[in-house]
């Protein structure tokens, strides 16, 4: 499933993080899955959440960097190895990804999250 | 239009005017300022050993720290009876210069900054909001009076409460900004915050902009938010010589013109104080030759630009000279390497990532300088590797300009200091220097 979310610069400063997160939940945005990876000196923060548009919006009106960019949602057995299977289909079919973070457990099922230039070639993948 | 015919006086005329005026300068300082006397002696000239304009050279100069020295009044040519209006510079170090007007002084003062008005296109029908601020800074009166003189008439809206300023401009249409390039900048950024639309909904066409140099980077930045068809002026003068009113661009962009009737420039080697040929950069050395109260003789302004004498499109005869590439003052030695904050400005703005806002910073780690660039990033990204390509774009674009290797810190929009007046975006953090 193709699905919208939203990217953020975020300084390593104290706080920051939290400014962000104050400015989704005065907006009533709320937050489905997030992954947030560092350098020395800045972040970059990426969220799912159920109003992108509007989440993305109060961000920059804040003054923050923030960017609404495509990514997929693939869902998956909840169960060993169902994640390396999907790695090896993709890999298979010369899918390249830049990067990936896991969503949420739904029982039998779970998803992640994957950011590719080849997102229609995955789709088909998904479907067989 | 072109204010005075004085501007377009030929070379032989002007020369007259400039000689004759010199001539009384320096007889009135010999007379009448003990401090000038003594100097003027001690480098053994009198008064009549200046035959020719050439011979201005014999003169010694005059340095801030002179003004320092005598501070308050010590270099003031007349009696406290004849002054009408006292100034200050703002002493970040130390006591502050002070500057004197007779009432002669502010008519002329008038006469200059009238002329640059003009240059940067104001009309009787104009409508100037003066954001500089009001006081002891010679800005915002020196435009005052010199447009208020043309017929525009004037807003003096002072520094601060950026939404008041968007609102008045609105509200009173106003027609022609004066301000420094980084407060222009900062306007419409609070315009657009404000959600103005700069473009449609206000009516300026005209930026007559001074009290910092402005790179043709930072020019053309200032023209993607106001908009292509405003003039975009710089214009050039210091407290010490008078306030604005020293020099100005016209409409030709091509170097700012200078007001000869009243200031003789020279150029010269900010090292050795030689008088450097024509067309040479260097220091800006400038006589005052028709001021009553504080008639500076040979002042130095610690400018580095050039000059250059062939007749402009406008018609003005008057020399111009270069956009400054700085102040010997600003330049920063790292690692041993001259730098100007400009040089630093030019490439970030030649970004377009990147906005207009930034920082400098130097330090020292052991026995070493290092220099970081805190900028502030314009157009998001969702990938590390797209931040790091511009990172690397920034330091390998001022590694070819300075030959320096510098840090570059990303940074979110409007995290770092926006001015009003002159700004400020150094910081040099190294004990010694």
């Amino acid at each position: 499933m193709l699905s919208k979310q939203i990217s953020v610069f975020i300084e390593n400063r104290e706080g920051r993080l939290g400014e962000v997160l104050s400015v989704l939940r005065e907006n009533g945005v709320n937050i489905l899955s997030l992954s947030l990876a560092d350098t020395s000196d800045y972040g970059l923060l990426r969220i799912i959440v159920d109003k992108p548009e509007e989440g993305s919006k109060a961000l920059k009106e804040k003054g923050f960097s923030a960017k609404v960019s495509d990514v997929l949602i693939v869902e998956i057995n909840h169960e060993v190895g169902a994640l390396s299977h999907l790695m090896e289909k993709l890999a298979k079919a010369g899918v390249n990804i830049e990067y990936m973070y896991g969503l949420s457990l739904h029982g039998e099922t779970a998803s992640v999250i994957i950011k590719t230039k080849d997102y229609q070639k995955v789709q088909e993948i998904m479907k067989k | 239009m072109i204010w005075s015919k004085n501007e377009t006086l030929s070379r032989e005329e002007l020369e007259k005017i400039q000689f004759e005026r010199l001539i009384d300068t320096v007889n009135t300082v010999y007379e009448k300022v003990p401090y000038y006397r003594d100097k003027m002696i001690e480098a053994g000239i009198k008064p009549s050993d200046i035959k020719s304009l050439k011979d201005l050279q014999k003169l010694p100069f005059t340095t801030k720290q002179d003004m320092r020295d005598t501070y308050p009044f010590g270099l003031f040519a007349v009696d406290k009876d004849e002054l009408v209006r006292i100034h200050a510079s703002s002493g970040t170090t130390g006591k502050p210069t002070v500057v004197g007007y007779t009432k002669r002084d502010l008519d002329t003062w008038t006469e200059c900054v009238s002329r640059i008005a003009c240059m940067g296109g104001a009309e009787k029908s104009d409508v100037s909001q003066i954001c500089f601020g009001y006081g002891m800074f010679t800005g915002a009166l020196g435009l005052h009076y010199g447009l208020e003189n043309i017929g525009s008439a004037i807003v003096p809206s002072s520094t601060g409460n950026s939404e008041k300023q968007i609102m008045y401009m609105k509200d009173f249409e106003t027609t022609l900004l004066v301000a420094t390039p980084s407060y222009a900048l900062r306007l419409a950024e609070v315009a657009s915050s404000m959600g103005v639309d700069i473009k449609k909904e206000l009516k300026v066409k005209k930026a007559v902009l001074g009290s910092e140099l402005m790179t043709d980077a930072m020019r053309e930045e200032i023209h993607k938010v106001w908009g292509d068809d405003v003039l975009v002026t710089s214009n050039y003068g210091m407290s010490e010589l008078m306030g604005p009113g020293v020099s100005g661009e016209c409409e030709y962009l091509d170097g700012m013109h200078i007001n000869e009737d009243f200031f003789i420039p020279e150029i010269i080697d900010p090292k050795t104080g030689e008088v450097l040929p024509i067309g040479e950069k260097g220091e800006l050395v400038i006589t005052c030759i028709f001021k009553e109260a504080l008639p500076l003789i040979r002042y130095r302004t610690k400018d580095i630009t050039r000059l250059f004498y062939e007749k402009c499109k406008c018609g003005r005869t008057f020399c111009r000279m270069e956009n400054l590439s700085g102040r010997s003052d600003d330049m920063l030695k790292i690692r041993g390497v001259n730098v100007f904050p400009s040089q630093i400005e030019e490439v970030i703005l030649g970004v377009s990532e990147l906005g207009p806002h930034y920082e400098i910073v130097v330090t020292r780690e052991g026995y070493t300088d290092k220099l970081e660039i805190r900028v502030e990033l314009k157009e998001m990204t969702d990938e590390y590797k797209e931040l790091e390509r511009i990172s690397k774009k920034v330091n390998s674009r001022l590694k070819t300009v300075l030959g320096l290797d510098a840090k570059i810190s990303l940074v979110s929009p409007n995290t770092l200091q926006r001015f009003e007046g002159k700004a400020k975006r150094v910081k040099d953090l190294r004990g010694d220097k």
